[in-house]
């Protein structure tokens, strides 16, 4: 008989691995997806299956010059994932081009350029949304009314509007609910103005609101989250201390200063802050792996996100707060580690029981 | 993936024992419910002389000599080492070398026997009343006995005694957590032998002159408990049975110290420093069979099983029966595994030659199959954190990785590799399948290697120095003699003369 020549353990093996770790994220993403797109419509469709088949050809492309074998890269779904997250931060009727050249930062330039699945410093699909909203300030601030499938454009007119830039649907263009606010903010008035003309929190949750794919249903985000909390693929620790630092600070501006600032659960259900907490800022490759380490990694997302928002010149400060901390990563994860058996914090061996305790005298 | 239930979850012991760990498909019901069975004497036995941690034994016979089961065949040499004793009896084949049980495959010295069938016992060793013996009696047999740690390291027994004149102990932990999956070896001694068990341990406190007894179990065995618990009064000191949540690597000394008295082992020292000595369960019952009916190390129980075996099952066999004897008895393979193992499925050692020999650390053969190893295609690291989760000595295997990747040896050190125990619940959470225990043992290796050259190149230093500083004291020795000898010339001839002068003019002024 032949067996294998094998060295050490173990022998037997988790039954998680990358491809099924990427399968429930993308799982967990998609009752959210589907209801967005449902929400608005075929423009929304074609739009997301653009982006998602020019990440995975990008993804292939990439490992091609790269020379790479490309069966295991192109299997494992992390670029399919990445495309997917990229289109949670598009807007519904953005134009074709947009969503390739997202797929395309976040692919090549976001990952492979980095030297691809696991060694990138930033999150592919927070690059491609910072770069997209910097160097295409219309297409990517251009938001609608939820039309939903059946009242919205039809199947031609969803073609013509993803793919020709066609303009002549008449969508309800409108200001999402963060740019609602900061505009009006700036303009002199107070919260206590704008907030009548905000959406309400019920539409908010349910997402019946402008925004983007990721933005519109928080509750439904919120669930796919806290499913992948239960199935162990992500830990708690990032999404709470992301949620809890942004709600921290703007309740306390909120109460210093409530003509000013908006209230926490405006922030918390507003923007893609459901989507970062728990989709974003917990990608395994761009984040500390402990737990102590993650903590401050959320506390500085989420503060971030609430300096940005309430002092920054973009109303949201998602894509730009999860960026600024990938960049700590590294240096979160010098200082903070776990505490080895058997030695002190500092690395020296724990003192013997029978020994003095050792001190300045 | 089976989900641990609520309770499961809630239960203050399985959130606070030890840090980390993992909880790999147990795998024990193949085999947990099953008796041990005792396998017939098999056609051919080969004993290796090295079946422990520490210097071979010396051979005692020669080919073509008859020997009687018990017979000493391996005398110890050294102060770290332990004997070896004829299983069965019949005439010795071959004193040379063989393929020895561990994955490199490489041979060792081999006394192999062919038994007569009749399995006739020599004279046994001489019996103690371990409640008349001293300690260094009780030692003196366990070593006569050779015995040695059963659970899988093989350290010497009687030498871990020894560490009584060393340390204040005041506790002896027997080990009965069996954390590997699939082994129940450990669980069915302490259900049918609970009674010899406890009675080894008391002999084994006597001999450290401890005053506590601790038998860990881990949850997963609630007969094995009870069966214990039946004996908790029959010594005449303190004898508790501690309950330790399921929890791989809880089998590891140091953990499971942890997490019985609540006390953490110094790095890079011993658990005796805390005065907690830990022995396996099989180590103590085989003390009872040494010190009660001089009978010496023979035997053991290991389990076979696995989803290729046939008819999973423990079996009590005698050391030295080859791997593939012991198979046949269980009723063969049923499919070709994807490994065949000694030892458990975290820390066991592949074999690729299934002739090889059981030796007195073999605590379980298994033969797993393909679905059981989930052996998958390596990906890179994802830093998923998984291995940090996972690791009960709080390390980063992730990093240690990279580091060894890149041939950043003293990196690696600096971020714990020698804290290590190489456990392997790392590698079993990683979901790239990266082999993590394999790397820290290569750099380790490596890491002892260039010690080794470095002493040596210290050492060989050290004796140029000494060897210039003894030849520049000796020229400078000669030098002073010459310069003593040449002041002592210079000054007779000045006094000769000096004489002459002040003897001459008497001299001249004499005549």
């Amino acid at each position: 008989m032949t067996l294998h020549i094998t060295g050490a353990g173990p022998h037997t093996h988790t039954l998680f691995t990358v491809s099924r770790t990427m399968q429930a994220v993308i799982a967990a993403l998609t009752p959210a997806t589907g209801f967005a797109l449902y929400q608005f419509g075929w423009p929304a469709i074609f739009l997301f299956l653009v982006t998602l088949l020019s990440a995975w050809l990008f993804e292939v492309a990439s490992l091609w010059v790269a020379r790479r074998p490309i069966a295991p890269f192109a299997r494992d779904g992390s670029a399919l994932l990445t495309g997917w997250l990229v289109a949670m931060t598009l807007p519904p009727y953005a134009p074709w081009w947009v969503g390739v050249l997202g797929s395309g930062i976040a692919i090549v330039i976001g990952k492979h350029l980095f030297g691809g699945l696991g060694q990138n410093l930033f999150n592919p699909a927070m690059v491609a949304r910072a770069m997209l909203v910097i160097a295409l300030p219309v297409q990517m601030t251009t938001w609608v009314v939820p039309p939903g499938l059946l009242n919205g454009p039809d199947l031609w007119q969803g073609l013509a509007i993803t793919f020709a830039g066609a303009q002549e649907y008449d969508a309800i263009s409108s200001a999402s609910t963060l740019s609602q606010i900061q505009s009006q903010l700036g303009a002199g008035a107070s919260m206590a103005e704008i907030a009548p003309t905000l959406p309400d929190l019920r539409a908010r949750l349910i997402g019946l609101m402008p925004g983007s794919l990721g933005e519109t249903s928080t509750l439904l985000i919120l669930l796919g989250g806290l499913g992948l909390m239960a199935m162990r693929i992500i830990s708690p620790v990032i999404p709470l201390s992301v949620l809890g630092a942004l709600a921290v600070l703007s309740g306390i501006s909120a109460a210093l200063a409530p003509g000013r600032f908006a209230p926490p659960m405006l922030h918390l259900t507003s923007g893609s802050v459901m989507l970062c907490a728990f989709f974003i800022a917990t990608d395994y490759v761009t984040s500390p792996v402990t737990a102590a380490g993650k903590m401050v990694y959320g506390i500085g997302i989420g503060a971030l996100i609430f300096v940005i928002r309430s002092f920054g010149a973009f109303p949201e400060g998602v894509a730009f707060a999860v960026l600024l901390m990938n960049a700590c990563t590294p240096l979160i994860e010098t200082y903070v580690r776990p505490r080895i058996f058997g030695r002190t914090r500092s690395g020296k061996p724990l003192p013997a029981p029978g020994s003095p305790p050792r001190g300045k005298p | 993936m089976a989900f641990p239930s609520l309770a499961a979850l809630l239960r203050p012991s399985q959130i606070f024992a030890v840090r980390g760990g993992v909880h790999p498909e147990p795998g024990k019901h193949l085999t947990a419910e099953a008796e041990v069975l005792d396998m017939p004497v098999p056609p051919l036995v080969r004993v290796p002389l090295q079946q422990h941690s520490g210097a071979m034994a010396e051979p005692l016979v020669r080919r073509d000599d008859i020997v009687l089961k018990g017979q000493l065949i391996g005398q110890a040499r050294g102060a770290m080492s332990a004997n070896i004793h004829a299983p069965t009896s019949g005439r010795v084949i071959a004193v040379g070398h063989f393929t020895a049980p561990h994955p490199s495959n490489l041979p060792i010295p081999t006394i192999t026997i062919r038994s007569d069938g009749e399995d006739r016992w020599g004279p046994r060793l001489p019996r103690l009343r371990p409640e008349d013996a001293n300690p260094d009696e009780i030692a003196a047999q366990i070593e006569r006995a050779g015995i040695v740690g059963l659970g899988g390291a093989a350290f010497p027994a009687a030498v871990k005694l020894n560490q009584r004149r060393k340390y204040a102990l005041d506790l002896l932990l027997l080990n009965g957590a069996e954390c590997e999956p699939y082994l129940t070896c450990d669980d069915r001694l302490m259900r049918e032998h609970a009674e010899g068990l406890v009675d080894g341990a008391g002999i084994m406190a006597r001999a450290l002159g401890v005053s506590r007894i601790v038998i860990a179990v881990e949850a997963n065995k609630p007969e094995a408990i009870a069966a214990l618990r039946r004996y908790k009064h029959a010594l005449g000191i303190a004898l508790s049975v501690a309950v330790v949540p399921t929890q791989y690597p809880m089998g590891s000394a140091k953990h499971l110290v942890l997490a019985v008295t609540g006390k953490e082992t110094p790095a890079r020292a011993r658990t005796a420093e805390l005065g907690v000595l830990v022995y396996n369960v099989g180590t103590a019952h085989a003390v009872h069979l040494a010190v009660r009916y001089g009978e010496p190390l023979i035997s053991r129980i290991l389990t076979v099983s696995g989803r290729a075996i046939a008819r999973p099952a423990n079996v009590r066999v005698l050391i030295g029966t080859p791997v593939a004897d012991v198979i046949a008895f269980c009723g063969g393979l049923t499919a070709e595994p994807d490994r065949v193992l000694l030892g458990g499925p975290m820390m066991g050692l592949p074999i690729q030659n299934l002739r090889v020999p059981v030796v007195k650390g073999t605590c379980g053969i298994l033969a797993l199959s393909a679905a059981e190893t989930r052996a998958s295609a390596q990906m890179p690291c994802i830093r998923c954190g998984s291995c940090v989760q996972a690791c009960p000595c709080g390390l980063t295997p992730f990093e240690m990785n990279a580091r060894i990747h890149a041939g950043d040896l003293d990196g690696a050190v600096k971020v714990g590799l020698m804290d290590c125990i190489a456990c392997g619940a790392c590698a079993y959470a990683c979901p790239s399948s990266i082999p993590l225990v394999q790397a820290f043992d290569h750099a380790k290796g490596k890491l002892a290697e260039t010690q080794s050259r470095k002493h040596q190149q210290e050492e060989t230093r050290r004796l140029a120095i000494a060897r210039q500083a003894r030849e520049a004291a000796m020229a400078e020795a000669k030098r002073q003699a010459m310069a003593r000898r040449k002041a002592e010339m210079a000054a007779r001839k000045a006094t000769e003369p000096g004489a002459a002068v002040a003897e001459l003019p008497p001299a001249q002024a004499a005549p």
